[in-house]
């Protein structure tokens, strides 16, 4: 049997609204994954659920164990480290490579997905030169 | 009372992280470059860390948090990997 019956009610309330609030950010974060149009905007729907979504089941999760075992159990903090050290690694990656694969398909005269990175060729692109 | 709403609660996370990874298995198969696929693969690497500690909330066990933190330390290898072979065309140089 699981230890959920022994917990007090104030850890109960906690670990209830922080499991309810991760749930619900990890599913939007997911939905802006799929649902947004462009590379460049799809990127920011998994940064909510790194940060906000993940942090907030690390929380709930240090709290139930630490109510349930009646003694600190905090080791969640080193997925949360490690997490909080990783997340901007891996996106800044993840937005390098992005950048140089629609610059070098552009190079070829393939017009690829990222027109925000367009680069102003002719006079009428640049309307700081006039 | 408070224990039935304390599993439906985890019921209801459980949930949400799994059709969260539908979500991703979605954009990982038709996303149309290589980057949308890495992008997708590396969220569904967090939200299975995410559902595994969830598990050790339900079944009260510590240890599903060490098999956490096995997958978080293989996402961020593999999606490293991934991420310096688009970039690069190898991985170690």
């Amino acid at each position: 049997m699981n230890g959920l019956e022994t917990l007090p009610a104030w850890a109960a309330v906690i670990v209830i609204c922080l499991l309810v609030l991760g749930g619900a950010i990890v599913l939007i974060g997911a939905l802006g994954l799929m649902r947004l149009p462009t590379f460049y905007q799809r990127i920011h729907g998994p940064a909510i659920t790194v940060t906000l979504g993940a942090g907030a089941i690390l929380i709930a999760s240090m709290v139930y164990f630490t109510a349930a075992q009646s003694r600190l159990v905090v080791h969640e903090l080193l997925i949360t480290l490690f997490i909080m050290m990783t997340a901007p690694v891996v996106s800044m990656l993840i937005m390098r490579v992005a950048v140089y694969r629609d610059l070098r398909g552009r190079k070829g005269g393939f017009a690829g997905e990222g027109d925000v990175y367009r680069q102003p060729t002719t006079a009428q692109d640049r309307p700081d030169t006039k | 009372m408070l224990t039935d709403l304390l599993t439906l609660a985890i019921g209801f996370a459980t949930l949400c992280v799994v059709a969260a990874m539908l979500f991703c298995m979605v954009r990982l198969l038709l996303g149309p470059t290589a980057q949308d696929r890495v992008l997708a693969l590396d969220t569904l690497w967090m939200c299975a860390m995410l559902l595994i500690l969830m598990l050790g909330i339900r079944f009260g066990s510590l240890i599903y948090f060490e098999a956490a933190v096995l997958i978080a330390l293989t996402g961020f290898v593999s999606t490293v990997a991934l991420a310096k072979f688009l970039m690069r065309g190898e991985v170690i140089e």
